[in-house]
């Protein structure tokens, strides 16, 4: 089920030929950082019962929403589903939006109507999730089907989990984008965990890459830990998108290390599994390769980052937290243009 | 002027918006080459290429879903299920991502899903439901049922350019046995306006779809025992022409609601609550309600002539309504 580790420093390898300068690498921390610890900060608000709704963490799969966001160019557009709040943080979206979402705020992108990361823009890219998982693989089909029709170079890129490749729509949505030769790259997030079920009762296969070749689509695995890997991969696909060869699917190989939401202690995840996963906390393990790659002068200078950031976070905490609640009168507002 | 059938207005009526606006685009299975199962797609691929006229695998989530991803980014995709019992396949991409965009987001969502519903021709139990009742109680969505080529035509033109999701159910039965003149102009026939189609004083039928010519031939019928009915062609089901079933209501003061789709929670016990609610005083007997019974739609022909709404049966239940 689980490799053993072979050792308890889990490295970044850097892959081969990946162009980054150090203000990308430095960046791809920092959205890394913001990602946990607003997630970190929403879990204080939850406690407080500031969050009115369930609270989702992505904790330990931070570097696969990163790293994915940031391979994407102006004009692409994304769908995240309920763990890449770190996708959103990489396309522009403030922390104050999400606070404000999560609080149930009148600020809030939906203004109060629908809760955690179920929000987007159109005109940024940004396409809002719906809480049946798959739906989303349609969709951005046809969005790529847009691009296509207007040949745009761009690509739609989306995620879906090693539960919901179990839908309807991952095999209708990718099969569609295949057939099509669609410019759709899908991101599947296997964290081996859909709610209490164990991937092993979700697919008969090892690799869940391995379905990509059934649909005629290219396949890879990919370290999800490792944010280099990540965003070399899913440049990768992109290119191969523009290229015209339809979709690529990448299996980001990760672990949910908390429950499906905060109200879920997910005593079913067995111990060992856990522990050995947290040897690969993606943050770490960068924060270590940009010490030791001499990315950074010393540590401090990350620290300075992880400041930054408490500050921006306390900031957005201030500003949703004094904004009022939605008027009930937008209540029965929007329901047709 | 020319003699247009049912079919070809539905067919005139998206090949004209399909030349007028470039956004609109046609994806389903076998709309293409074959021009769709009952023809109402052909000669388009021709037309207008296989970028805007689009054979999809046999996958309704899929059609509909890709709609909607394309509609978010400018396009006014028309998605069409070969048989509207399908429509079931794509239940969640309709109700929970199509109806929901604006409300949640604000973003709206301009498909129309398009396809042959009704009985009548011995289709059995997966190509004879009148679904609509389905989506009837989904905020977001709308609902159009043309009994009319003039309406088939000018509410497709609609559908295509309202801002919303409309699903629009065809009558297959009506394809090519309903034929009139349509103007040569462009026109539209707004969502949520009900047609009268018959003045009478004494009895309104409140219907829609294929019934709204079993109602006509049974109000002929009854005109033969001096009883005057008017008939009220709902013709959008959602949003409902609230002001038209109540002057109706209120005028007759006796109201039969018919309709194709099986009678328990069907949308015309709507109509019934609607009139109870606001004209109750008017009224001078107990709102019947005509419908198939709450069986599947059966395929032998006297089984399915049992189950669908006869003239005879309209009739009957009128002169007892009009007898209080």
């Amino acid at each position: 089920m689980v490799k053993p580790s072979t050792s308890d420093a889990y490295a970044i390898a850097v892959p081969d030929g990946l162009e980054l300068d150090r203000t990308g690498r430095l960046e791809l921390y920092y959205f890394m950082a913001l990602n946990r610890k607003l997630e970190e900060r929403l879990g204080m608000l939850y406690r407080q019962n500031k969050v009115v709704g369930g609270l989702y963490s992505s904790l330990g799969q931070e570097a696969c929403s990163v790293g994915t966001a940031y391979a994407l160019e102006r004009g692409d557009f994304l769908a995240p589903m309920i763990r890449n709040l770190g996708s959103l943080l990489v396309r522009g979206v403030r922390p104050t939006d999400v606070m404000a979402q999560y609080c149930a705020r009148a600020i809030g992108p939906t203004r109060g109507k629908d809760l955690n990361v179920h929000f987007g823009w159109v005109e940024r890219g940004l396409i809002a999730p719906i809480s049946v998982v798959g739906a989303l693989i349609p969709v951005m089909a046809g969005i790529a089907l847009e691009m296509k029709m207007h040949d745009k170079k761009n690509v739609a890129l989306t995620y879906i989990g090693d539960g919901g490749m179990s839908t309807t729509d991952f095999h209708e949505g990718l099969n569609f984008a295949a057939v099509h030769k669609l410019p759709m790259i899908l991101i599947v997030e296997n964290n081996q965990w859909a709610y209490s079920t164990h991937v092993s009762k979700q697919a008969n296969v090892r690799d869940l890459a391995v379905r990509a070749e059934g649909y005629g689509c290219y396949g890879e695995i990919v370290d999800g830990n490792n944010v280099l890997a990540v965003l070399d991969a899913t440049r990768r696909a992109r290119t191969r998108c523009l290229r015209g060869e339809g979709p690529a699917m990448l299996e980001a190989k990760t672990f949910r290390r908390k429950g499906h939401a905060e109200h879920d202690d997910a005593g079913y995840v067995p111990r060992e599994q856990r522990a050995e996963w947290e040897k690969k906390d993606p943050i770490d393990a960068y924060r270590r390769f940009l010490v030791e790659r001499r990315v950074v002068e010393s540590a401090s200078e990350i620290d300075e980052i992880d400041a930054k950031i408490v500050a921006i976070l306390e900031a957005a905490a201030d500003e949703a937290l004094s904004a009022p609640f939605p008027d009930p009168s937008i209540a029965r507002e929007n329901v047709y243009g | 002027m020319a003699v247009t059938t049912y079919i070809d207005a539905i067919k005139e009526g998206i090949w004209e918006e399909m030349e007028k606006d470039e956004s609109v685009f046609i994806l389903g299975e076998d709309v293409g080459i074959y021009g769709g199962a009952f023809k109402v797609t052909k000669g388009m691929l021709d037309k207008f290429g296989p970028m805007r006229v689009i054979d999809t695998p046999i996958s309704e989530s899929a059609i509909v879903g890709a709609a909607i991803g394309a509609a978010l980014v400018g396009m006014r995709p028309v998605a069409e299920m070969q048989f509207i019992d399908f429509i079931s396949c794509a239940f969640d991409q309709i109700v929970n991502f199509a109806a929901k965009c604006r409300y949640r987001w604000g973003a709206g969502v301009p498909i129309v899903v398009r396809g042959p519903s009704g009985g009548g021709v011995h289709g059995g139990p997966f190509h004879s439901q009148n679904p609509e009742a389905y989506f009837f109680n989904v905020p977001g969505l709308k609902i159009v049922c043309p009994s009319t080529a003039y309406d088939a035509k000018g509410l497709i033109k609609a559908a295509i350019r309202d801002p919303d999701p409309v699903l629009y159910f065809e009558h297959k039965y009506l394809y090519r046995r309903i034929k009139e003149d349509l103007p040569a102009e462009d026109f539209v026939v707004p969502i949520g306006k009900a047609a009268l189609r018959r003045e009478g004083e004494d009895l309104s039928i409140i219907t829609y779809g294929a019934m709204v010519y079993k109602a006509l031939e049974a109000a002929e019928a009854l005109a033969q025992d001096g009883i005057d009915v008017e008939v009220l062609d709902l013709r959008s089901i959602l949003p409902l022409d609230e002001e038209a079933i109540l002057t109706t209501a209120k005028k007759t003061s006796k109201v039969i609601v018919l309709h194709e789709a099986t009678l328990t929670g069907g949308p015309g016990g709507e109509v019934v609550a609607r009139i109870a609610e606001k004209a109750f005083e008017y009224l001078d007997g107990p709102i019947v309600r005509i419908a198939p019974p709450d069986t599947p739609v059966p395929y032998s022909p006297p089984l399915e002539e049992a189950f669908l709404p006869q003239t005879k049966d309209i009739v009957a239940k009128a002169k007892k309504l009009a007898a209080y």
